[in-house]
């Protein structure tokens, strides 16, 4: 398949502003004839919902959970990236997206992350008059912090709960809209497939979680903003419902699957403590602006921290690479720190965990200083370890968080299925194969309230897209079958495993071998076991109670068994890429520092993957990635 | 560690429900006791058992889905924290803890543990919020919003959603979670021009949802998981009985269902 990114001819700057001046527009009385399903609360999808709502198109929008305000965006803490350069410390439009494809090792679109960086000002404008309660300076003014991987301070917060507050000004967006009837709220639904008419994305088919009852629904076109697929290792920072299902669906529909493989490991995570834990927690990365990450110097060293004199203590990061210190990107700050563990100066009962001190810090501003910026953070911390960070340092570890890979979508975040869009954490686009702090929120924003109103005008208004009838629609009629029917077998397996067993083993096996490091002979054995797993799982899956009720067992085995394929597609793409990048880093391939080893001779490219049919081997088709605005330069923190 | 679930079991809604007791053994004093219904439920589906519906989703005390009656109190009896947070080093082992869905005439019991808290959505989609479309805003900086100012309205706009309040409060009201939204957006500059509007519409529509009346109980206030303080619910009564003064009260518009 060729793949046609669709990007704009011209200079850089002026991409976007092409693009829009070509899209066709639909007229103000035509938008109202449009059904547009939005899958997805999020802020990719409240966003994308308000907007479309606001212009005049019907939505419906669908979600997981009971109310639209509880999708996964809610949990992000640290903040949102803007170049609106407010502190005059030499930040630009330019800087910023130079900043994000950097972070991302090279492995993103040029054109994406150039939009993604005009945009970023407009979002923090259009959230501000929304009443989102950013924090202020004492004149009134935006306060700014600094996040990892950049040099100046263009994060903007709202305490630690920059995520929940964003959400809720698109979901009051969103609901404004709802209490206008313009837009229709489905809760507690799950899409369990997509349905393509004549070659077009014209539906979904979805299981009603109260009831039971599996529905279809139509559209002229189809969002996905599903979010990311991280808890596919069981334990990460991710929700509970989180979930692969909505885009592997639609993969199997024939909308290709980019990067499954590239995961991010956030550094700063609260590490592991036990067998019966549902998921792992995050301490904001902005934390390391003022926390400082050390290791004893002694391999083994006992001593509680306080007792570990200065000169005893090995400030890592700040050694490794003095220009960034603490601040290094993500992966670099993950891999530094398993580095540590694995030759045994890990700290905690574990030995799995390294300290993140806030005492200098302390001494400099004083404590009431850090409460405010930090205060629910250190809350948290305390209320699960039981410490206080301003008394003993953190202990961090890195977890799973992000998944860069989605699905494959052009510069109009459209599929390779034509009127199938894809929006925010669920799309590939704009991360490469790292993710820098404060970035994903600024997507999903642009992606739902400045990208997408223009670009699904442009689809609507120039495709012939014949009425669809659900109930005399074959595709329709053969798409809840299958969802009957996927139901109807989980249900008949009776095995004695639960749900979650299933998913702790295949956790286990992922974050052992396509995890923080991967090697060749690693992701082949993982790749057989899960075979074995997923075997075993169709043969003793214990399900309990009915399909026509809540069954929230029925629901976990569901997403557990789009996992297990799913685990393959990631192990497949790791394998395929021999080299080093970001988030993905090949054992193989490194330098004799032990740093990441890219090949952009031969691996500067998208990997998307095409389904071809059960039992059929996936096909790999490239988007090759070219620059000419940024030289790919050899990544240094030093 | 052991202890004894008392858990409230209930079909549906028209079921009548009722407690039955679990024995869950080998439970570790950091898991929550989301972890440990986890357990029992794992357990439950081993025993060809049908497991206990409850609500969750970040696990972490941000999005509100979790919401139990803990030992009588919304959440457990530690102030200032979620269902999801509250961790089992707090109970004596051996105890047995008495876990009950949210109750209240507006939070239908859909099966076990899981209500349906959607008329808190609807009072949000009534007037919680700023009515400006998307795109042309004017640059962020150009809305001065002092510090003090603005940290009183993230104090407010820091409401999970969860229902504890409505839960808690003797009459099933939701005035604290409505008096949050009104005075966040009250209190800045954005959300002046609408700031009748919506007092007016949000307070109508907690009535037509069935909410209760505030009679200054206080307990709200003591089982908001976000501590979020009761001056909001008088802040509500001020800015409502203001709206009412000021405006010749014009046809306020409730959204459809
Ligand atoms: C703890 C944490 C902290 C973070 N902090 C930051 C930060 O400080 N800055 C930053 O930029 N990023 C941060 N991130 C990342 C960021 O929050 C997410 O990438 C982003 O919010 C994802 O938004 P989204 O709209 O794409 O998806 P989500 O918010 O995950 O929403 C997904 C939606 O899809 C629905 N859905 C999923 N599957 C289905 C299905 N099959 N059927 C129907 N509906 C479905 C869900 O119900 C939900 O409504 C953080 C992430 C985590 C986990
Ligand atoms: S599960 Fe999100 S607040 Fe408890």
């Amino acid at each position: 398949m060729r793949l046609d990114a669709k990007i704009p001819g011209g200079p850089l700057e002026g991409k976007w502003d092409a693009r829009k001046a070509e899209l066709k527009l639909v007229g103000p009385n035509n938008k109202r004839k449009f059904d547009i399903i939005v899958v997805g609360t999020g802020l990719a999808g409240a966003s994308a919902a308000a907007s479309l709502a606001e212009l005049g198109y019907n939505v419906k929008v669908f979600c997981i959970q009971d109310s639209p305000r509880r999708a996964h965006s809610i949990a992000a803490q640290g903040g949102i990236n803007a170049a609106k350069n407010y502190p005059n410390d030499g930040d630009s439009v330019y800087r910023l997206f130079y900043d994000t494809i950097k972070g991302g090792d090279f492995r993103s679109r040029e054109a994406n992350v150039y939009r993604l960086a005009q945009l970023s000002r407009l979002i923090i404008d259009q959230c501000a008059a929304q009443g989102v309660p950013f924090a202020r300076e004492y004149g009134g003014t935006l306060a700014n912090r600094s996040f990892g991987g950049v040099l100046v301070s263009r994060t903007f917060y709202a305490r630690g709960q920059t995520g929940q507050q964003l959400l809720l000004g698109a979901y009051q967006a969103l609901m404004r809209q709802v209490g206008l009837g313009r837009a229709a709220l489905y809760p507690r639904r799950e899409m369990l497939d997509l349905v393509v008419e004549g070659g077009k994305a014209r539906g979904i088919v979805a299981r009603d979680l109260v009831t039971g009852k599996i529905e279809s629904h139509a559209a002229h076109a189809v969002l996905l903003a599903t979010g990311g697929y991280g808890n596919v290792f069981y334990l990460s920072t991710n929700g509970v419902a989180g979930n692969v299902t909505a885009t592997f669906r639609a993969y199997k529909r024939g909308a290709l699957f980019a990067n499954p493989c590239y995961t991010q490991i956030h550094p700063t995570c609260i590490p592991v403590s036990g067998e019966h834990q549902a998921k792992l927690t995050l301490m904001s990365e902005s934390l390391r602006n003022d926390g400082r990450v050390w290791v004893p110097k002694k391999p083994g060293d006992k001593r509680i921290p306080l007792d570990i004199p200065e000169s005893e203590r090995d400030y890592y990061l700040e050694r490794r690479y003095p220009t960034y210190g603490n601040l290094v990107p993500r992966d670099v700050a993950s891999r530094a720190a398993k580095a540590a563990c694995d030759q045994g100066f890990g700290v905690g009962p574990t030995g799995h965990s390294v300290y993140l001190d806030f005492s200098d810090a302390a001494r400099r501003d004083g404590p009431h200083a850090l409460v405010e910026k930090y205060g629910n953070i250190f809350e948290m911390y305390e209320n699960i370890t039981g410490e206080s960070p301003l008394q003993t340092p953190m202990r961090i570890y890195p977890a799973v968080h992000y998944t860069m890979g989605g699905l494959w979508v052009d510069y109009d975040l459209m599929t390779t299925i034509p009127g199938l869009f894809c929006l925010g954490e669920a799309n590939f686009s704009d991360h490469g194969a790292n993710r820098l702090g404060a970035s994903a929120l600024m997507q999903g924003l642009a992606d739902g309230y400045f990208i997408i109103p223009y670009t699904i005008g442009g689809y609507l208004s120039g495709t012939e897209l014949p009425k669809v009838n659900t109930a005399d629609s074959v595709s329709f009629r053969l798409a809840e079958e299958n969802a009957r029917d996927g139901v109807a077998k989980l249900l008949g397996v009776k095995g004695r495993r639960s749900p979650h067993d299933f998913h702790r083993r295949l956790g286990r096996l992922l974050w052992e071998n396509c995890g923080m490091s991967r090697n060749e002979t690693g992701l082949l054995g993982a790749r057989e076991k899960i075979r074995g797993l997923r075997e075993e799982f169709w043969q003793d899956v214990a399900i309990v109670g009915p399909g026509e009720d809540v069954n929230q067992a029925l629901e976990r085995a569901g997403r557990v068994a789009d996992y297990l394929e799913f685990a393959s597609l990631m192990i497949t793409d790791a394998l395929e890429r021999r080299e080093s990048c970001g988030g993905h880093f090949r054992e193989e391939y490194q330098t004799p520092e032990g740093e990441a080893r890219r090949d952009d001779a031969n691996f500067a490219h998208v990997a998307a993957w095409e389904y071809k049919g059960e039992g059929a081997p996936v096909v790999l088709n490239k988007e090759p990635l070219e620059f000419s605005a940024v030289h790919l330069a050899q990544r240094s923190y030093k | 560690m052991n202890y004894t679930l008392r858990v409230w079991r209930q079909k549906n809604s028209l079921d009548k429900g009722r407690f039955v007791d679990y024995e869950v053994g080998g439970v570790a004093p950091e898991m929550s006791i989301l972890d440990t219904l986890d357990l029992l439920n794992e357990r439950l589906l081993q025993k060809g058992e049908e497991p206990v519906a409850f609500e969750s989703d970040c696990r972490e005390g941000i999005c509100g889905a979790c919401g139990l009656f803990v030992n009588g109190y919304p959440h457990g009896p530690q102030k200032g924290t979620t269902t999801c947070e509250v961790r089992m080093r707090l109970f004596a082992d051996g105890a047995t803890i008495v876990i009950e869905p949210f109750r209240a005439k507006a939070f239908p019991v859909v099966k076990d543990l899981v209500v349906d808290r959607s008329s808190l959505d609807r009072v949000i989609a009534a007037g919680g919020f700023v009515s400006v479309n998307t795109g042309n805003a004017q640059d962020a900086n150009s809305i001065l919003v002092g510090k003090d100012r603005a940290a009183k309205a993230m104090d407010a706009a820091a409401c999970i959603g969860c229902g504890a309040c409505v839960a808690a409060c003797p009459n099933a009201a939701a005035m604290l979670f409505a008096g949050a939204k009104v005075t966040q957006l009250a209190l800045l500059a954005q959300g002046n021009p609408e700031r009748e509007r919506r007092a007016l519409a949000m307070r109508e529509r907690l009535d037509l949802e069935g909410f209760g009346n505030c009679s200054n109980e206080y307990e709200c206030e003591a089982a908001c998981p976000k501590k979020i303080s009761v001056s909001h619910i008088a802040r509500l009564n001020w800015e409502y009985l203001r709206a009412a003064a000021l405006s010749e009260p014009e046809k306020v518009e409730v959204g459809p269902g």
